[in-house]
């Protein structure tokens, strides 16, 4: 279980429990939150569930891979911290996680 | 926001009725939801039963396209294992098998596809399956052990894709197929030549311009004979030879279908209480300016948001740039738009390296790409396309 902070582009917070296993995408989207959308279900094709995710948390999660990157480099507003939350599995280490959420989802 | 007692009842428990939920709550929607399903099963997403969950990377805890505690935030009513039998419109109420009856304020149809059957003798034996479910992959599964020999008619996405994962777990796969190539339906012959290659590559036995005349059982051993007489043996055979979209429950209401349920660009059948969603939609597409009726996930999730957002009084045209993918070995196919009707096609990238594009035009605009292995051009060209078709409109 991880407490995931997620912000939204307006800059209101949404703190949520996630449980383990679950990603960072499913977390926002069993909650209803705005922002994220995951329209593919989380098999890394649709890019809709773009996060920026807070630099000093970003070095800690294990590196995107190529079809990720690849995808990120296209969305309308890359940041060299944007991953896809549906490729972001929750575990207890990521608890206090923060990740932003850009303007294009919403 | 409406009346309490009011009722949205979704029949089809699927990726648009999660959305539809969704969306319906985060619209401020206070009446009552109520979820008609005919699987015992909570919406679970259906692409990955032919991928992941085929091959066992993913249980079903995985498939569920909602956490079981999002229907109790939302609370919606639960009425899984039924099966709607009618739908009453004089008094807005939805028959189930067992004769209760559901009242509606609005009802949304997400009714999907079934499978469409092959009609040969002998395709009704215990041993030919089709896979729509989960229970039907556990079921396949349970027959075939690694050695075993799976037949798998038709070379479409769900074929393809069995073929796949079948093949990794150690099965024998042969693929029979009536067209000259695979995914013909669907894409071009330069994406249908690259996937043939990589099945055969992959050590599956296709076979393609192949006529079934029927199945056979012989001394307890099952086999397939083709058109020149031919018999293949088999343990286990899967049908993909195309889906129905689920129209009768619309069709005994009195609401046009045609290919799919009739509906405008909000969703709306004939009746304005009733909207349609998903694969059992026909819906006018204003990017292509004709009607169109589409498998995918991603129309179903938005079709279902535009339903729920015009069931809230904010109507919305739906014109999504339709797109489909399909995860087959290392190679992920990404399709933005339909290809239909292209006078020029054009391939790019390394084929032999598995990275490359092919891209559709009409009249030098952009109307389709199929991406293999490269996503970002995939997200480039939906832009494209939408760009360039609207200047059309």
């Amino acid at each position: 279980m991880a407490t995931i902070t997620y912000i939204e582009h307006s800059g209101a917070k949404h703190e949520v429990e996630v449980k383990n296993g679950s990603t960072v995408m499913e977390g926002a989207v069993d909650n209803m939150l705005d922002g994220i959308i995951g329209e593919c279900g989380g098999c890394c094709s649709c890019a809709t569930c773009h996060v920026i995710v807070d630099s000093a948390w970003y070095e800690k999660l294990d590196a995107p891979d190529e079809t990720e990157t690849e995808m990120l480099d296209a969305v309308p507003e890359p940041t060299p911290t944007s991953r896809l939350s549906c490729q972001i599995t929750v575990s207890d280490e990521l608890d206090g996680l923060v990740v932003q959420m850009p303007e294009e989802q919403f | 926001m409406k009346n309490t007692a009011d009722n949205v009842v979704i029949i089809g428990a699927s990726h648009a009725a999660a959305e539809v939920i969704s969306t319906l709550r985060k619209a401020g929607w206070e009446g009552k939801i109520t979820l008609i399903g005919d699987e015992e099963n909570l919406p679970y997403q259906r692409p990955p039963l032919s991928k992941a969950y085929y091959s066992g990377d993913i249980n079903t805890d995985k498939l569920a396209i909602k956490n079981p505690s999002f229907y109790e935030m939302t609370k919606v009513g639960l009425v899984l294992g039924a099966r709607a039998d009618s739908v009453d419109r004089a008094n807005k109420e939805v028959v189930l098998e067992n004769g209760t009856r559901v009242s509606y304020t609005k009802l949304v149809l997400a009714t999907g596809t079934r499978a469409r059957l092959l009609p040969v003798e002998g395709a009704d034996a215990p041993c030919i399956k089709y896979l729509r479910t989960v229970a039907d992959v556990d079921d396949i599964k349970s027959t075939l052990a690694p050695g075993g020999k799976l037949l798998i008619v038709g070379a479409g996405y769900i074929g393809l894709e069995v073929a796949a994962s079948a093949i990794k777990q150690g099965i024998e796969v042969i693929v029979l197929e009536a067209q000259e190539r695979v995914l013909a339906r669907v894409t071009s012959e330069p994406v249908s030549a690259f996937y043939q290659d990589i099945h055969r590559q992959a050590g599956v036995d296709l076979r393609l311009g192949v006529g079934l005349k029927r199945f056979v059982t012989k001394e307890d051993e099952n086999f397939a004979e083709l058109a020149d007489g031919e018999l293949v043996k088999f343990d286990c055979a899967i049908i993909g030879i195309g889906v129905i979209p689920n129209v009768e429950l619309a069709e005994h209401a009195g609401l046009a279908c045609d290919n799919g349920i009739i509906v405008d660009e909000f969703t709306q059948t004939e009746d304005p209480d009733i909207y349609a969603v998903g694969d059992c939609s026909n819906h006018p597409s204003q990017i292509y300016q004709k009607r169109i009726r589409l498998e995918s996930v991603p129309n179903a999730v938005a079709q279902a948001k535009t339903a729920a957002l015009s069931i809230c009084g904010d109507n919305r045209v739906y014109d999504q740039l339709p797109w489909f993918w399909s995860d087959q070995y290392d190679v992920k196919l990404q399709t933005a738009g339909l290809m239909q009707e292209h006078d020029e096609v054009v391939v790019e990238g390394d084929v032999a390296a598995r990275k490359f594009t092919v891209s559709y035009f009409r009249g030098g605009k952009m109307i389709a790409l199929d991406a293999i292995n490269s996503p970002a051009l995939f997200m480039k060209a939906k832009k494209r396309i939408c760009m360039d078709l609207q200047v059309d409109n």
